[in-house]
């Protein structure tokens, strides 16, 4: 656990210097180019606000309407059926719609039942083994303005089910049940 | 829904669209330099090395894409930023990344196959090191922040497998409707 926090922690510094280190070696105009490079990085920020700003307030408006809550209520039933515990039930589903509010409602799982608890380390498995769908779709779509997302959101929302009954049986099986 | 909720749906809105440009805000700084790097590293051959090691496995998981396409080059290094728990260099290079899908894609305004693919890895997310929900662990006083580093790494790897399963499944029922 060490070493891999070690590598973790040295990871950026030691890439940088090796992709210049490298990038000098094979004679690249390294500053000429990270200029040129960097230039796009502004482009794509300011092409994806008006993406992010629909979504982010589509987003909160379904939350503060209320219509997340009967939602929750809606699929509750069938999350505990599939055996996920009913305090972790709002952490699915807020976890591919905000990313935010799910560190938010995990910090809190982990604050109110303890890190070294059921719900507690299940929390913590699942804020780290999924990732904000809708964020992560409307960033990248937006960026090369594609207004047509096929099947990615259905993929995408499947796959999180996937991850939230995976994280459930993972962590019983590592730390047994309760 | 009108009772009293109203007022709350109006502050959503704005709070709403305030955080999105936020968030567009915080991501130049982001994409700037690492799209810069990513140039310096494009430009030197090293994201070409890095396509050419990891090409069997990816080949299999985006058959349109070219052999030599940079695109693939980009997608490795937005996989292994997430790997690492590099959210903040991962999101330009996966932006990149899309970039080149979009140059290959027929239908500019429809998200390709390999797309829908690519973004199915992404919102699995494999995570080596959850650095957030460590800190979280570590701040409530965990026995063991780590412990959960890995129930994490196999749920999350098993809703990436996930993902690709149900990415190829909806992508075999596209194809048959024609």
């Amino acid at each position: 656990m060490y070493i891999l926090s070690m590598i973790s922690l040295g990871f950026i510094p030691i890439l940088i210097g090796f992709i210049l280190i490298y990038g000098t070696y094979k004679q690249v105009p390294t500053y000429e180019s990270f200029v040129e490079g960097g230039k796009e990085g502004i482009k794509i920020a300011i092409t994806i606000i008006p993406f992010l700003v629909g979504m982010l307030v589509a987003i909160s408006i379904f939350r503060a309407s209320g219509a997340l809550e009967a939602l929750m209520r809606l699929i509750r039933p069938g999350m505990n059926y599939l055996g996920i515990p009913a305090e972790i039930v709002p952490l699915a589903i807020i976890r591919p719609i905000s990313g935010t509010a799910a560190l938010g409602m995990t910090s809190d799982l982990i604050a109110v039942h303890g890190p070294d608890s059921y719900i507690g380390r299940l929390s913590s498995v699942l804020q780290g083994s999924t990732d904000t769908t809708f964020y992560v779709l409307t960033v990248y779509f937006g960026a090369v303005g594609i207004k047509k997302m096929g099947d990615a959101l259905k993929v995408g929302l499947l796959a999180d089910l996937v991850g939230i009954i995976a994280a459930v049986v993972v962590v019983t099986i590592f730390f047994g049940a309760k | 829904m009108i009772n009293g909720k109203m007022e709350e749906i109006n502050k959503a809105i704005f709070t709403g669209a305030q955080d999105a440009v936020t968030l567009c805000i915080g991501l130049i700084s982001i994409l700037v330099f690492w799209l810069g790097m990513m140039r310096i590293a494009q430009e030197s051959g090293l994201l070409d090395m890095l396509s050419r090691l990891f090409r069997p496995v990816v080949k299999r998981l985006f058959p349109e894409v070219p052999q030599n396409h940079p695109a693939l080059g980009y997608i490795l290094s937005n996989i292994i930023a997430n790997m690492f728990g590099l959210g903040n260099a991962a999101t330009p290079l996966g932006i990149k990344a899309m970039e080149q899908l979009q140059e290959l894609n027929q239908e500019k305004k429809k998200a390709s196959r390999s797309m829908i693919t690519f973004l199915a890895i992404n919102t699995a997310s494999i995570t080596l090191i959850p650095t957030t929900v460590i800190a979280i662990r570590m701040t409530y006083h965990s026995a063991s922040p780590t412990e959960i580093v890995v129930p994490t790494l196999i749920a999350t790897i098993i809703s990436a497998i996930g993902a690709i399963i149900i990415d190829r499944y909806f992508y075999y029922r596209r194809s048959r409707k024609g």
